[in-house]
């Protein structure tokens, strides 16, 4: 495959479903592309899940399914943080798989 | 993904699912792959346990150093199974004896049983799935 984002000063490559092919390619610009082509603005909110799954990731090399991602989240932020509505209203694509690609991470695992 | 009803035709049971993990974790795909399942599985809200028996309780070995053969090093996944409501992780006795390892070698808690109560546990299943 040869898709990619483009940044302001390079191509990153991504797969067929748009996640990056090299994890280490990502930076925030690319998270700020790819969110601006599903026509979202990142805000601190959506920051703070993309930031909470890098960490996840870097600690146990796996992407979370969603609900292993909501359950996380609100052990971690809060139960106003951790459910559906409140992540699907950041991720109306599903938050798992929408903000671990805008994380740069690999689709979830668990997510079917 | 949304929830979905366990089993087929919508025959919401639960059932007994044994993964048994018999190959070291790298250097053969069957590691990594039994782990996918499991995770994959997870979704199903199955009883879900994971057994760990001849050169299999290595893939649970603490300090494992990938770099040299250009392998990601999945073992921290092993740490995130009870993110996946799964608890039940079963080392043969046996198996970390011969190889003089001890459960304060192992990432995660587990229990260790004897082949014998291994074998109990095996034929309670609904579901044996060797790796």
């Amino acid at each position: 495959m040869t898709a990619s984002v483009a940044l302001k000063d390079k191509e990153v490559a991504v797969d067929e479903e748009g996640y990056l092919v090299n994890l280490a390619d990502w930076n925030e610009d690319v998270a700020r592309t790819m969110a601006a082509d599903d026509s979202i603005a990142l805000t601190d909110n959506h920051w703070e899940v993309i930031n909470f799954l890098r960490d996840y990731y870097a600690e146990y090399q796996v992407a979370p399914a969603i609900r292993v991602l909501t359950k996380a989240i609100g052990k971690k932020l809060g139960p106003e943080k951790g459910n559906s509505k409140y992540l699907y209203e950041l991720f109306p694509y599903g938050p798992a798989k929408q903000a671990c690609r805008y994380a740069g991470l690999p689709k979830p695992t668990g997510c079917i | 993904m949304s929830d979905t009803q366990a089993g087929e035709g919508g025959n919401s049971k639960v059932r007994r699912f044994m993964f048994v993990n018999r190959k070291a974790p790298y250097g053969t795909i069957y590691a990594l792959e039994a782990l996918e399942v499991v995770l994959i599985g997870a979704a199903f809200d199955q009883d879900v346990s994971l057994v760990f028996v001849d050169d299999g309780v290595y893939q649970l070995k603490k300090g494992q150093q990938t770099k040299d053969i250009g392998q990601k090093n999945f073992s921290p996944t092993y740490r995130a199974l009870g993110d996946y409501d799964i608890e039940k992780l079963y080392v043969e006795r046996e198996s970390l004896q011969a190889r003089g390892l001890a459960p304060d070698d192992l990432l995660v808690p587990v229990r260790v049983l004897g082949s014998a109560e291994l074998g109990v546990l095996m034929e309670e299943q609904d579901v044996v799935l060797s790796f």
